[in-house]
């Protein structure tokens, strides 16, 4: 299946929704905004010439530098044909709603909710949206680039040292005492 | 009785709530069932995961690249290389780094050891849930052996962080080559007589048969991959519709069954291991010369004399070690075979030390959620038939 088979129909239908097409290590990425998602799925999976009925991964990501930092990222797998694409859409902080492809895929139910675990991305739609690895009881999603995964005094262990910077704020150190200002 | 008139209560439905685990002898693993129950049969079940939880995509996201294959070792336990490899392969990809007929060859023979491994200790544990246990405790002393040839190649036996990125970290040594043959000429007398055991086995088949069944068109929208979606009979796998590792160099059969149920399950991973045993035995036959590792400095350490000897590869070698190497940006899904189904990592390297974003699609977590849908209107003895027939691994299941 060549990519202009899948960019040209997508393209007619949803022209104004797509923000990027792109091809990354062989796979086909499509960029689109995040109220067609459901409608794009759809697309992908029932249009006669594309039959992507397989959903083989559904995760979150978190650019904090972005204008829409949360992402969901969509693999789709037409088995018969052996092609994958990916699909992905961004949302903001503030109002992180994407709808729900359980309706599509069954398989969706648990890779959302591990999604809104980990992200805070609410899946519109969703029969049951609730947290699955973590505790109950948890108040914040701990994927999201804020949170550092040790204490964030340890100087030792800042993310800086791993050729990166902005995670974990700067260090100050004041009178002995040691502080992060974000 | 009441004025001389008897009363008829209406008597509702009754149920009981049973909760099957989280520790529990017969899940195999911590997970935890709560099950809707009519006396002896199931009316409705409803999962909770999560008790190993130990967040590998967030501490991957503070690694460096190799220090993330013992993360990888520890989701599916009973088949770690496969992990490790897939990891490795991953990494390989974003780098654009192609390896030598060598490590292909000598990584298939790791691969399907460890599938060998994994889909013995399923299918000797359905046994056991069905009252069968002899046959377990004669094939661990198979699996056993496996992990002799795991310790005499990487030096662990469980969770093995076996190889490297770019191939491995020694030659496969004589006395590695020398137990793997001995292992694949003693294997198939044991896996007849395993056989004679259940296969045609009345009291086992009876006990499997059309117990915990799935159609082909519900295993697809549950994302079911591996054995357990070949049971349903689609012809997915991802050593033939993904060729990778030089697997197309190779000539085997992809088991399928018919009715999805738990004895499919059992025949697929059983026709499985006598695959598995063929791509061994012609992958050693055929070893080609070459590099166990590829030439890719800024991953591979370099030879230790060197290090000793040598100030460039001494430089080299700190800077592998101490994780000071950036990656390239890009974003890559890879996918390999798993025991269990289609292991999939999706990286997406932002160019510095450690992954941006590491998310590990595990099969086990993707076909448990369709575990009520099967054992729905059965009874208690058949639904842990059907989850040890699934083989959910919760190492794999929790990440």
């Amino acid at each position: 299946m060549d990519d202009k088979e899948i960019t040209g129909p997508l393209q007619e239908h949803f022209s104004k929704d797509i923000l990027e097409v792109e091809q990354t290590f062989e796979m086909l990425t499509i960029t689109v905004t995040s109220p067609v998602i459901h409608d794009v799925i759809r697309f992908l999976k029932e249009e006669p010439g594309l039959q992507f009925n397989f959903l083989t991964d559904l995760c979150g990501i978190h650019h904090p530098d972005r204008g829409l930092p949360l992402g969901v990222v969509y693999h789709l797998h037409n088995m018969v044909q052996r092609k994958r694409i990916r699909v992905k859409t961004f949302v903001t902080t503030e109002n992180p709603e994407v709808p729900s492809v359980t309706d599509l895929f069954a398989t969706a139910n648990w890779m959302e909710r591990e999604t809104f675990d980990f992200y805070g991305i609410h899946f519109t739609g969703h029969p049951n949206l609730i947290r699955i690895l973590n505790v109950e009881y948890m108040d914040y999603h701990p994927l999201r680039k804020e949170y550092p995964l040790e204490d964030a005094t340890r100087e030792d262990k800042d993310d800086r040292f791993f050729g990166r910077e902005g995670d974990n704020g700067q260090l100050k150190i004041d009178n002995g005492r040691w502080t992060i200002e974000n | 009785m009441e004025d001389g008139q008897l009363k008829i209560e209406e008597h509702p439905r009754s149920f009981t709530t049973l909760n099957l685990g989280p520790t529990h002898p017969a899940t195999h693993g911590i997970f935890q069932n709560v099950l809707k129950m009519d006396g002896e049969q199931i009316i409705d079940a409803e999962q909770t995961i999560g008790y190993i939880h130990r967040a590998f995509e967030k501490i991957a996201e503070h690694k460096p690249y190799y220090q993330i294959t013992p993360l990888t070792d520890r989701l599916n336990y009973c088949s770690s290389p496969i992990n490790n490899i897939g990891w490795h392969m991953t990494v390989e990809k974003l780098l654009g780094v192609q390896t030598t007929k060598r490590i292909d060859y000598l990584r298939i023979i790791v691969m399907e050891l460890a599938r060998i491994a994994d889909h013995l200790v399923c299918n000797s544990v359905i046994g056991v849930d069905s009252g069968a246990l002899t046959g377990f405790v004669y094939v661990f002393q198979e699996r056993e052996r496996i992990y002799e040839i795991y310790e005499e190649i990487s030096g662990a036996r469980l969770t093995t962080n076996m190889g490297r990125i770019g191939g491995f970290e020694r030659d496969i040594s004589e006395a590695a080559i020398k137990k793997i043959r001995e292992f694949v000429n003693r294997l198939p007398k044991i896996l007849n007589e395993f056989e004679k055991l259940l296969m045609r086995n009345r009291i086992f088949m009876d006990r499997t048969i059309g117990v915990g069944p799935i159609s082909a068109d519900r295993a697809l929208n549950y994302g079911f991959t591996g054995p357990n979606l070949r049971a349903a009979g689609v012809d997915y796998d991802v050593r033939v519709m993904d060729p990778y590792c030089s697997y197309s160099d190779f000539d085997f059969t992809i088991p399928l069954g018919t009715q999805g149920d738990t004895y499919d399950r059992f025949c697929v991973r059983q026709e499985e291991l006598w695959e598995s045993l063929k791509l061994v035995r012609a992958a050693l036959e055929n070893i080609p010369a070459g590099k166990f590792q590829v030439d890719a400095p800024r991953f591979c350490l370099p030879p230790k004399e060197d290090v000793y000897s040598k100030m460039e590869a001494l430089i080299w070698h700190f800077k592998i070690v101490m994780g000071e190497i950036e990656a390239p940006a890009g974003e890559v899904y890879n996918a390999v075979e798993g025991a269990n189904g289609e292991l999939g990592f999706y990286l997406v390297s932002d160019g510095g030390r450690t992954p941006f974003r590491l998310h590990f699609r595990r099969p086990c977590f993707i076909y448990y959620q369709a575990y009520p849908e099967m054992i729905r209107g059965g009874v208690l003895s058949d639904a842990i038939l059907t989850m040890s027939s699934m083989n959910v691994i919760a190492g794999e299941l929790d990440a």
